[in-house]
């Protein structure tokens, strides 16, 4: 037993007043509202950033920003993501299929951060429980919005450009492509 | 012959009505701990099944009948399977000594507001706590699992120890009423109740009732941030529901052991004696749901210490202190 200081009045009367207080205190509360927010009659609003259901996103002109690159599959802890990869006959990559498993899905918010075009987001709705796990597959066309989500203005194409114009190498400030059969450097 | 069913058929009905009122007080006792819990912690509590939550306990024991009663691999079975019981039939049994009114007539044979006057029935009332161990003990080292058993040793040896103070605080008491038999005890207290006259065999006898029921402050055998459930951390179902359910009706138990030694059992003025015994179980009760807001739980060495260094000599003072007041006031 660790002895305190003072003489044994003073540790008494600590140890006294320490248990005092804390009945009173517990008692006072008694009185106190219950700070309980009561969850389906109140929904608290959940900051723009707070991570659920994820979505696809549009750029400005309405196209699916989407250009299938595998980023956030790769990503995914759980592997929940998969899709498709196609080419448009003007050079944009898009993804004929790409579905999100949400009964395997964890939240946490890497494959939003992954994406380079901003396609795939998460927003605050978190309420979509089923009785049936095999509906919370969610396909393409549940995913799909008609808006940009967090960031409207970013149009990735506008950067990139949708086909590319010449052979490779022969680009401004571009390397020749490597001849990956041969060793020599 | 015809006295003699009239005698059965009462002590039967008697036994059912007791029996059905100390489990829904013990049932309706968990909602009672849980609202005034939440309460004393700025919280709501249970607040969704029926008005207020009131069908807060029936959906409990719904939940516990219908959920799977596992078996851990490895766990010694039978007594598995049994030490629930023994913690829960324990408990019930204690109440069969613990007078709760003050009889009645009925077709003009009396009933006496006990199940059993029994002239020893303190020691019976200590006898059957300590079985009570062997329901912790067991069931903790039957579930081959390290917190269970860490749970059931912690349980053993701390109601061993109390059990020690628990007797010595009640020895004043019974030097003061002469007589073992509880319903003697509350005779004693026709003037006054012993509260007044033995204020620290009060103090001991709760503080060792506490920590022989296991609540907090000396929840040790439980304590869920080191031993995840203690000793019913592998049962589940309406096993894990018998332990509950034990745990609360000692609870009332030791409301009602309180009541009888100290607080005069079912004796006060104005209302009928069966309400002034549950208005006094009903004050112990919440005291105890108070202290277990308002206290932290102690470390195993500082519960032991307590008990060995403070308690128990305490109570053998006070029971030669008692003891020469007495004598004293006799010569």
């Amino acid at each position: 037993m660790n002895q305190q200081r003072g003489n044994f009045l003073q540790v008494f009367f600590r140890a006294v007043t320490g248990l005092v207080d804390s009945f009173a205190i517990v008692l006072l509360h008694l009185f106190r509202r219950p700070i309980t927010e009561e969850y389906p009659e109140f929904k608290r609003v959940l900051p723009a950033r707070a991570r659920a259901r994820i979505i696809l996103t549009r750029d400005p002109e309405g196209e699916e920003r989407c250009v299938a690159c595998f980023l956030c599959s790769a990503v995914c802890p759980v592997s929940c993501i998969s899709m498709v990869a196609a080419e448009r006959e003007d050079g944009r990559r898009w993804a004929p299929w790409f579905r999100i498993n949400f009964a395997r899905c964890i939240y946490c918010g890497l494959c939003e951060e992954a994406c380079p075009t901003l396609a795939i987001q998460l927003t605050p709705h978190f309420e979509f429980c089923e009785y049936d796990i095999l509906t919370l597959v969610a396909e393409k066309e549940d995913l799909l919005v008609d808006h940009g989500g967090k960031n409207r203005e970013y149009n990735f194409y506008r950067h990139a450009g949708v086909a590319m114009v010449g052979a490779k190498g022969t680009h401004a400030s571009e390397a020749p492509p490597v001849d990956l059969k041969s060793n020599m450097p | 012959m015809s006295t003699w069913t009239a005698g059965l058929i009462i002590l039967i009905v008697k036994l059912a009505v007791v029996l059905v009122v100390l489990l829904l007080l013990a049932a309706y006792l968990v909602y009672a701990e849980r609202r005034l819990l939440a309460r004393l912690q700025i919280r709501l509590g249970p607040n969704r099944a029926g008005p207020w939550g009131l069908l807060q306990p029936l959906a409990d024991i719904i939940k516990l009948l219908t959920k799977e009663d596992t078996v851990p691999a490895g766990a010694d079975r039978p007594i598995f399977l049994l030490a629930p019981a023994v913690v829960a039939g324990t408990a019930l049994l204690i109440f069969a000594v613990v007078p709760f009114g003050a009889g009645w007539q009925w077709q003009g044979r009396p009933i006496p507001g006990v199940i059993s006057d029994l002239n020893v029935g303190l020691l019976y009332v200590f006898a059957l706590s300590s079985l009570g161990v062997y329901g912790v003990a067991l069931g903790g080292w039957a579930s081959n699992s390290k917190y269970s058993l860490l749970g059931g040793i912690r349980g053993a040896a701390q109601m061993i120890s109390y059990e020690l103070a628990l007797g010595l605080s009640l020895a004043p008491v019974v030097m003061a009423a002469g007589s073992f038999s509880l319903v003697d005890i509350v005779q004693a207290q026709a003037n006054y109740p012993f509260l007044l006259t033995q204020p620290l065999s009060f103090l001991l006898f709760l503080i060792s009732g506490m920590a022989e029921i296991k609540r907090i402050p000396f929840d040790i055998p439980e304590a869920e941030n080191e031993l995840v459930a203690g000793y019913h951390t592998e049962y589940s179902g309406m096993r894990f529901g018998l332990y509950f359910l034990g745990e609360y009706v000692t609870m009332v138990v030791l409301g009602g052991l309180v009541a009888v030694f100290f607080l005069g059992g079912w004796r006060g003025p104005w209302l009928p004696p069966l309400v002034w015994f549950f208005v006094k179980v009903g004050a112990m009760v919440l005291v105890m749901i108070w202290i277990r807001a308002a206290l932290p739980r102690l470390r195993y060495d500082q519960l032991m210490m307590f008990c060995w260094k403070f308690l128990i000599p305490l109570a053998l003072l006070n029971i030669m202190a008692v003891g020469g007041l007495l004598l004293w006031a006799r010569a």
